[in-house]
């Protein structure tokens, strides 16, 4: 600052292009990954790790790996997404910057959409690189194409950021948001259908599992499991799925106040 | 001239305290405005309302015509949060850009405010690495990239060391002579003096609105901070016991 600074009178921009603020945030988002290299090894590899740990764990039953480890595909995601959203965005929120963003011309949705695809795209990349090493070196198979095992990984991954965006609302301190992963993750994975089969559940535990939406995700992947071509029903599934995720997103920009006391 | 911003019976409360009480001033567009209190008096908590994110009792704020908060007031408003708002995992310019690109303007202007406090050779660095000095500069980059008509600062130069104090205030008043409206906080009451407007808040009560001339001739005193204690003194006497 040692030449006097060259001032412009006020007067302002022309406004952003809507759209244009949500890609900022994706991009923020990413830049922010970008810069912590650990987490993207982390993001990449652990799922894989993991994987090749059922595997092995499997050796002798690979009917078993062929099940399992196809709907892991679909829960790894949804759990780190989740966990890594909901931090995000409760880093925003204690930092302050949260609190700046609403002063700004950024619309709430946009923000919220500007997360969702920020890390909807790391989830695609994750989901990617799982799904090769499964398919690839691991020998997990599927009647149907593994593309769709793709696409069913990345909208369930979605479905994380959004719920993560979501709680991230009532927890006031990191120590809460942890918890919510075992509060809001945990009993959909028990009652997708991977540890008992959902038609083998007593009734309400059945009726519970039908309004979990990780339950629909876990069912496309079966139906593309058992099918070799994309099916209505796995249709279906991905659109509840999608849809989860939307009306996640906009309970999460109707809880974030603009006003706060 | 219009007032920047006009505030009339301002009442704010905090976890069932009353925080404001009653406020009502007047901060004239072009100058300088010192928010001068000690810590707790509700210097923040005022900015916030005056930016539309802290829920009031009652009251009115008005800001270039404009209910304080209203959208069209957003892109025109500029507030620098007292503990610096910028993403500590980003470089100062990516902070820059990032905030540039909500209000439409180019990475020109954003490299550009970069320059103009001080960072331009720091632009390259993460937040995190950063002095909280110049992590409080990189905050203000971001908010006068946006040219705002009105900038509210939350305590911008605490901890900055005397040379860039002093600069940051010639800025600040360069500002105010291109036609910028600036509402400055703080704590340190050797601040005032560079002033051309003065309001002083105690324990959520406005004690007086005034120019530091003024203020000084008031009470007999050139020392703003004996000023402040006489002001401080004045009231309590007038307050039934
Ligand atoms: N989030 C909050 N909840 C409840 N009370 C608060 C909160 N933030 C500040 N306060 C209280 O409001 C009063 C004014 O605080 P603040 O506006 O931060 O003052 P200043 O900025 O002048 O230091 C203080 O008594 C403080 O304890
Ligand atoms: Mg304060």
């Amino acid at each position: 600052m040692t030449a006097a600074p060259a001032v412009v009178r006020p007067g302002g921009h022309s406004h952003a292009a809507p759209g244009a603020t949500t890609l900022a945030v994706t991009g923020r988002v990413l830049r922010q990954l970008r810069h912590d290299p650990r987490t993207i090894a982390l993001l990449l590899v652990v799922p894989s790790l993991l994987l090749g740990l059922m595997d092995a764990l499997w050796t002798e039953q690979p009917q078993v790996f062929d099940r399992v480890g196809l709907v892991m595909l679909a829960i790894f995601p949804f759990v780190v997404m989740f966990l890594v959203t909901s931090i995000a965005m409760l880093r925003e929120r204690t930092s302050g910057t949260l609190e700046r963003l609403l002063t700004t011309p950024l619309p709430r949705p946009a923000l919220l959409l500007g997360y969702g695809a920020g890390f909807g795209l790391a989830a695609a990349l994750q989901a990617a690189v799982t799904t090769a090493v499964g398919f690839g070196l691991l020998g997990l198979e599927t009647a149907g194409p593994v593309g769709w095992v793709v696409v069913i990984a990345m909208v369930d991954a979605v479905l994380g950021v959004a719920l993560g965006l979501l709680c991230s609302a009532f927890a006031r301190s990191e120590f809460q948001a942890v918890q919510f992963m075992p509060v809001v993750v945990l009993p959909q994975v028990f009652l997708c259908g991977l540890l008992v089969p959902r038609e083998l559940m007593a009734g309400w535990l059945q009726a519970i599992s039908d309004v979990l939406p990780l339950t629909y995700a876990v069912d496309a992947l079966q139906e593309v499991g058992s099918h070799p071509a994309a099916t209505g029903r796995m249709a279906v599934d991905l659109a509840v799925v999608a849809g989860a995720a939307l009306l996640a997103l906009v309970l999460a920009a109707a809880t974030l106040r603009r006003r706060t006391s | 001239m219009d007032a920047a911003v006009t505030v009339t019976g301002l009442v704010v409360d905090r976890g069932h305290r009353r925080v404001l009480h009653d406020l009502a001033f007047v901060v004239p567009p072009g100058q300088v405005t010192g928010l001068l209190g000690p810590s707790g008096s509700g210097k923040s908590t005022l900015l916030r309302a005056l930016v539309g994110v802290q829920v009031v009792r009652s009251g009115e704020i008005t800001v270039l015509g404009r209910p304080a908060g209203s959208a069209s007031l957003r892109s025109r408003v500029g507030y620098v949060t007292q503990a610096p708002s910028v993403y500590a995992d980003l470089t100062v310019r990516e902070n820059a850009r990032f905030f540039a690109s909500l209000y439409g303007a180019g990475s020109a202007a954003a490299d550009r405010a970069v320059a103009d406090v001080g960072l331009g050779d720091a632009a390259g660095r993460l937040v995190r690495d950063l002095s909280s000095g110049q992590m409080g500069r990189a905050s203000l980059a971001c908010a006068l990239l946006a040219r705002p008509e009105v900038l509210l600062l939350d305590e911008p130069t605490v901890g900055l060391d005397p040379v860039l104090r002093v600069e940051l205030w010639e800025q600040f008043h360069a500002l105010a002579a291109a036609g910028t409206t600036l509402l400055v906080s703080s704590h340190v009451m050797d601040e005032a003096g560079r002033c051309d407007r003065l309001l002083l808040l105690r324990e959520g009560r406005l004690l007086a609105d005034s120019t530091p001339a003024a203020l000084r001739a008031r009470t007999g005193t050139d020392d703003l901070e004996e000023a402040f204690l006489r002001v401080v003194r004045e009231q309590q006497a007038e307050l039934p016991a």
